[in-house]
């Protein structure tokens, strides 16, 4: 333990500890704004460039960033004397000099750090004025780029290199043109951006955003001629209550369905029922891949991919082409449940299929880029008409003056709102595996599946292995969420290093449940594990927990489907993926 | 072996090739074939003499004749005159200006007689594409020394007591920055060579690697040995193509020779030597943007420690210098630490490169040891002021020095002694100023460098920078106010407090040092809305003299934008509102009648 | 290409070149050593100033003397062609007329390596003002 000293106080700290940790450790909170630890991950973002949170040190000729300076014996650290902030307070006008002035307007203001700081920091006027930097604005499917409002926190950038690898966002141009973009500053839609959204759930500013969705949604539900039906994903419930002041991990799916009728959606369904589904479309293709490979047919390809991640079918599209027939052909829950409404569903109404909007909130961006995809439409008319993120339902909430947390509990409607615990963990890493693999225990072994929690599969470590026992039959199983880790699965699976029979992917850090489309973490991760935590409890408060169990799906098959991987199924419940490794033509 | 009579050493820097050298050297190679004296005159292309201002040069030896802007007409006049007959051609030599007389012999021209030549030993002097030449002159015994007599850690030693601090700029102990190194453990470590030379007009690692490549080979090769390296790497601008070229060659004739590669002077000691680009952005000389863009990521500096000692080029422990601080390794071997440490000043030992530049008659590239004084550097080897005009400032350091006044002028300039003046040695640079510079458009123009060239990393240099010179252009419109000089300096101190590399903790330098030498000029632009150096456009006036005029209307007749009214011999008027500046009516006045107010 | 394996052979290689690079080299330090000026007009080297010259400078580097030869032009003792001005370190020059290469050896072997004066010395009557 090394000896420090800061504003007077005599802390003793573990050498390489940061001053910002230091002096955090002893509550002096110093303000930041580039930098950006996510713990439970071990992310860290310091690229030292804000310089909001510089320090005095006793004996250095200029100031230091409390972030990425380490404590040393003796060191005496001043965090509030006039040099500092006066130093501070020059900084943070210089960089509102060279940003736009539209809070009020802007999609951020209320959860934007750069406001939040500039409040704290009790700055009433910006003594130097001069040129802003101008750029030229970005809408793509899913994510909106201002650039004017780059701050140049880098956050973006190392979650799109160093976390998920995909390395579309970095730093172009030099000194004040400097901004973080695409490589030729072209536009998201041209790049291999995979709408992960994780640059929007890190942004301190503006500066990325989701594409709203929301007035489509309103006009939708004020059209008469329109049947209105809404689908809510699994990890939206244990986040929403956030957006109004409830803890992290609150459990509010009984309000949210109770505020989405009072929204007027003429039924409010629910996603985990199409995981259900999903889960016996894709239990079963896994079940008969591992049969016939067991069986010692060498055609099979194993391991089999989960394909329900939106963010992680672009990425492989993008970047593993060549191994597009790896992955499970089932589509996502969104996809299955919007196929299922407009068939089944308008079928049972008696409407047709442009009389019927589907509508889902989801806690992800790339939601509303794969609702899009051409191949999940009909005539032009897609399965699912919109996808609306947590953030966006909060707004529509708010906007038809409901005060959410005084709302009764309603239940969801029949047949599409009834679910599994099975389904409810989707919304995790760890959680699909899970759920598949209570199902294909019991059809493959023929036998009832006693301890439904495979604990071995649950975590937030990056990479997980484990092996589950099918009564005799070990199954090995890989776990991996974020794109960086994925990859490096990919990899071994390339280099031929894999013997998983089974991998789950999750594009976002945790799965859905830290999505680029929930309620921001502002790098607070004990949210995410919350909400985490929550799902599982909703797990077990459920009298079903396998999905094959559900009695509507059950229903489905009987009335509609036939049986899984039947014809009719595979119509409409899988798809095929593309081969998008050649680059976009740049736009101008 | 021929006996060479006489030697035509025939400059092959950049700056002489840009006016023919090349050209010349192949004529007088004509003429002394066509003469048949190829077997007593050899005419050799060397580095670069320093005394660019004058280029192209061509010197004589054995007698020391330095001629100066030698066209590639003037061979024959050489060949037929001076080598066949042994009389100088007068018209070529180089004229002292004060006395105006020709100086024939460079021993006695002002700008050689006070210059210690250590780094620059060679350049001018040697043939830099033949290896065999840089070896007669001792090349490569300082590394056969190191490798076969001396161990690593007394070879640091040495460096260390000689007192060699880096001539990049930092003036960090290069002695102190190997056994840093040497102490660091890794399966790999790496020697780096900074020649990404960025500094306006500053031009001695282009002229070091042009005139002398074969130093930095070796020197590179010591330090490997010292820190434990067998890999170096030369981090060049892509700009300087003919320092690239004679580096290359150097590189494959130490190769043939056995300098580099394996069992180095049949010890077990190997190094090799890569080259990558630079793209030319200033801020790459700073070392850790160098490294990341040598690793191939975006030039920009990330916060030390660690420092490249401990995981620098691709995470391996990583010693980079500069060319002119390797220049100097190899001397110090052969001739002793004692030796070095003896020429200097007592913090800042050796010699220093400087780039002479601006108002002054020598322009080039001198060496001279530490705490000469600037007087001595403007006056003596500068040669004084252009044009007989007075002395105002110089600016050392490069855009992020200050500026220097009359009252600095006997300061022995060291790393030190300039860095307590309030500007620094930084790369060499010297920029001299003179009565008709306007200091606030002098310290814009640095800022509209480093605006330029500022990574965009951090927001006190990205934007700080910017707002700066928007309020230096403010004044020199006369649209400042005395707040503006408030928030000028405060925000200079902010800058250079808050800064993450070198370029920001030091771009204000420029406005603090002109602020503090020439607050009266600054107060002149802002509350007499005049530049008492007439050289800030918005804040002139061009006016007619009644008295003068005589209504010739040439003036009228030459103004571009029709501001000028009078009839014929009638006084003429300039209408100041639409009056572009342009100075066209000023030339054209025969009678003295239009001025600057 | 042979490689340099050893001290030695970098020395033999500077050795080769020495001869080469010692007119450069002493040219840098022209006070410290003998310099020998070969008058080069029309008139010497009718009178045979050329081979003279050449047979200083093979001679004085077979000796290992070190110095500089260099030629002028007229030193007007058009009489005494060939004429050499031979300056020893901190002394005044001399001229010496009617030299041959006999005579340029006595030159070499009695004033440059002894400073014994001989026969043949012209009497210096003007300032040359590259002197000055």
């Amino acid at each position: 333990m090394i000896n420090i000293k800061i504003d007077n106080k005599e802390i003793k700290v573990a050498p390489g500890t940061t001053v910002l940790d230091a002096a955090k450790s002893v509550g002096i909170k110093i303000p930041t704004l580039c930098y950006l630890h996510l713990h439970d991950f071990d992310i860290t973002n310091k690229p030292a460039g804000c310089r909001i949170c510089v320090v005095e040190v006793k004996g250095r000729r200029n100031l230091a960033p409390a972030c990425a300076t380490d404590c040393f014996e003796g060191m005496e650290v001043n965090t509030h004397n006039i040099r500092v902030l006066n130093s501070r307070k020059t900084v943070l006008e210089l960089i509102l000099s060279d940003h736009p002035t539209d809070c009020l307007i802007c999609p951020k203001s209320g959860s934007c750090e750069l406001q939040t700081l500039a409040q704290d920091m009790g700055i009433r006027q910006i003594e130097y004025q001069g040129e802003q930097s101008h750029y030229k604005e970005d809408t793509s499917p899913a994510i909106i780029r201002d650039v004017d409002k780059c701050i140049m926190c880098r956050r973006c950038e190392m979650m799109c290199n160093d976390v998920q690898t995909v390395g579309v966002l970095s730093a172009v141009n030099r000194g004040f043109m400097s901004v973080v973009a695409p490589a030729f500053e072209m536009n998201l839609d041209h790049s291999t951006c995979t709408y992960c959204g994780q640059c929007v759930a890190v942004c301190p500013t503006g500066a990325l955003t989701e594409v709203d969705h929301t007035n489509q949604v309103i006009r939708a539900l004020a059209d008469p001629s329109k049947t209105v039906i809404v689908q809510t994903a699994p990890a939206v419930r244990v986040a929403l209550g956030e957006e109004f002041g409830m803890d992290a991990g609150s459990i509010v799916t009984g309000k949210m369905v109770t505020a989405l009728r009072q929204l007027g959606f003429d039924y409010v369904f629910d996603t985990d029922f199409a995981a259900d589904l999903t889960i016996l479309e894709e239990g079963t293709e896994l079940l008969d891949r591992i049969t016939r490979h067991l069986k010692g047919d060498k055609t099979v390809k194993l391991p089999i991919l989960t394909s329900c991640c939106p963010g992680w079918v672009n990425f492989f599209e993008h970047q593993f082409p060549e191994m597009n027939d790896i992955p499970s052909t089932a589509r996502s829950p969104q996809q299955m449940f919007g196929a299922i409404a407009k068939t089944y569903f308008a079928e049972k109404l008696g409407i047709k299929r442009e009389n019927l909007v589907v509508v889902s909130i989801m806690p992800c961006l790339a939601k509303k880029y794969e609702c899009q995809r051409d191949e999940f439409e009909t005539n032009g008319n897609p399965d699912v008409d919109f996808a609306v993120s947590t953030r966006e339902l909060a707004h529509l909430i708010k906007q038809a003056n409901i005060d959410f947390n005084i709302l009764p509990d309603e239940d969801f409607d029949r047949p599409m709102g009834e679910s599994t615990g099975a389904a409810v963990i989707f919304g995790t890493t760890g959680g699909v595996i899970e759920a598949a693999a209570r199902t294909a225990y019991e059809i493959f072994t023929g036998k009832n599946l006693e301890k439904v929690d495979f604990k071995q599969l649950r975590g937030m470590e990056w990479i997980r292995h484990a092996e589950v026992d099918f009564d005799g039959t070990p199954i090995r199983i890989g776990i991996a969420h974020g794109l960086g880790n994925a990859r490096k699965l990919l990899q071994d699976i390339k280099d031929g290093k894999s013997d998983f029979h089974a991998i789950e992917i999750m594009a976002c850090p945790g799965g859905c449940i830290g999505g680029g489309g929930q309620p921001l973490h502002h790098g607070d991760t004990s949210i995410l594990m919350s909400r985490q935590k929550a799902l599982y409890t909703e797990d077990t408060h459920k009298t079903l927990r396998k999905s094959h169990e559900n009695p509507y799906i059950q229903q489905l098959y009987a009335d509609f489907l036939g049986k899984p991987m039947s014809e009719k199924a595979h119509h409409l419940l899988h798809t095929h993926y593309f081969d998008k490794s050649k680059p976009a033509e740049i736009s101008e | 072996m021929t006996q060479f009579k006489m030697h035509l050493l025939v400059c092959g820097g950049t700056g002489c090739r840009a006016s023919e050298s090349e050209t010349l050297f192949l004529s007088l190679k004509k003429e002394v074939s066509e003469k048949g004296l190829e077997s007593e005159v050899q005419v050799i292309t060397t580095g670069c003499f320093g005394f660019c201002e004058k280029g192209p040069i061509v010197k004589v030896m054995p007698d020391n004749t330095f001629y100066t802007q030698v066209k590639p007409e003037d061979a024959i006049e050489i060949i037929a005159e001076h080598v066949i007959k042994g009389r100088k051609v007068n018209r070529l030599l180089y004229v002292n200006p004060e006395t105006e007389q020709h100086v024939s012999d460079s021993k006695h021209m002002g700008f050689y007689r006070k210059q210690l030549r250590i780094a620059l030993r060679n350049c001018g002097f040697i043939d830099p594409e033949n290896i065999e030449e840089y070896i007669s002159r001792d090349g490569y015994a300082a590394l056969a020394k190191c490798l076969t007599e001396m161990t690593p850690a007394q070879v640091i030693e040495e460096m260390k007591k000689s007192g060699l601090r880096g001539r990049g700029g930092g003036g960090f102990p290069t002695g102190l920055k190997w056994e840093i190194t040497s102490k660091s453990q890794a399966d790999q470590k790496y020697v780096v060579c900074n020649a990404d030379e960025g500094d306006p007009g500053a031009f001695m690692d282009r002229s070091i690697l042009e005139g002398d490549p074969h130093s930095v080979i070796e020197a590179m090769a010591i330090c490997g040995y010292c820190i434990g390296a067998t890999k170096g790497v030369v981090y060049i601008r892509a700009e300087y193509p003919l320092a690239v070229e004679r580096l290359k060659i150097a590189m494959k004739q130490a190769s043939e020779f056995g300098l580099l590669g394996k069992n180095i002077f049949g010890t077990d000691f190997e190094f090799e030597i890569d080259i990558r680009y630079g793209a030319g952005a200033f801020v790459c000389g700073e070392e850790t943007a160098l490294i990341h863009s040598m690793e191939g990521l975006r030039g920009e500096p990330t916060i030390k420690p660690p420092f490249p000692s401990v995981s620098g080029y691709l995470e391996k422990p990583t010693n980079v210098n500069n060319v002119e601080t390797f220049a100097n390794v190899p001397v110090i071997i052969n001739k002793g630490a004692a030796w070095f440490a003896s020429i200097g000043s007592e913090k800042s030992k050796g010699t220093k490169v400087f780039a002479l530049a601006g108002k002054i008659n020598n322009v080039g590239l001198i060496e001279v040891p530490m705490g000469t004084t600037l007087r001595d550097i403007i006056f003596e080897i500068g040669g004084g002021i252009k044009d007989g005009k007075k002395f105002k400032a110089v600016q050392t350091g490069g855009p992020s020095g200050g500026c220097l006044t009359e009252k600095h002028l006997d300061i022995a300039i060291d790393f030190d002694s300039l860095t307590a003046a309030g500007s620094m040695m930084g790369s060499g640079g010297m920029i001299v100023m003179d009565e008709d510079d306007c200091m606030v458009s002098i310290a814009k123009f640095y800022l509209d460098f480093t605006v330029e060239e500022s990574c965009g990393k951090c927001a006190p240099c990205r934007i700080g920078n910017k707002r700066l010179n928007e309020m230096l252009e403010k004044i020199c419109e006369g649209k400042g106010t005395m707040k503006d000089l408030d928030l000028l300096r405060n925000l200079s101190y902010v800058i250079k407090d808050t800064s993450l590399c070198g370029l920001g903790q030091t771009s204000p330098n420029p406005v603090l040092s002109t602020m503090e030498n020439f607050y009266p000029e600054y107060l002149a632009h802002i509350v007499d809305h005049k530049c008492p150096s007439g050289q800030c456009k918005a804040l002139l006036q061009y006016v007619i003299e009644a008295e003068n005029c005589v209504g010739c209307t040439a003036c009228a007749r030459n103004c571009p934008v029709n501001a000028i009214s009078g009839e014929r011999k009638g006084i003429h008027v300039i209408d100041q509102a639409t009056c572009i500046k342009c100075g066209a009516c000023l030339e054209k006045c025969k009678f003295n009648a239009v001025f600057i107010k | 290409m042979t490689k340099i394996t050893s001290l030695a052979d970098l020395k033999n290689i500077k050795a080769s070149v020495e001869a080469k690079m010692s007119l450069r080299e002493r040219s840098e330090t022209p006070d410290s050593m003998v310099q020998i000026r070969v008058a080069m007009a029309t008139c010497g080297i009718a009178s045979g100033a050329k081979i003279v010259m050449d047979y200083l400078i093979n001679e004085l580097d077979k000796r290992s003397i070190p110095a500089i030869v260099t030629q002028t032009g007229c030193m007007g003792y058009c009489y005494a062609e060939p004429t050499i001005e031979v300056t020893r370190p901190g002394q005044q020059p001399l001229v010496f007329g009617y030299v041959d290469s006999k005579k340029a050896d006595q030159i070499i072997e009695k004033y440059i390596k002894n400073g014994e004066l001989l026969d043949g010395i012209i009497p210096v009557n003007y300032e040359n003002i590259e002197g000055k």
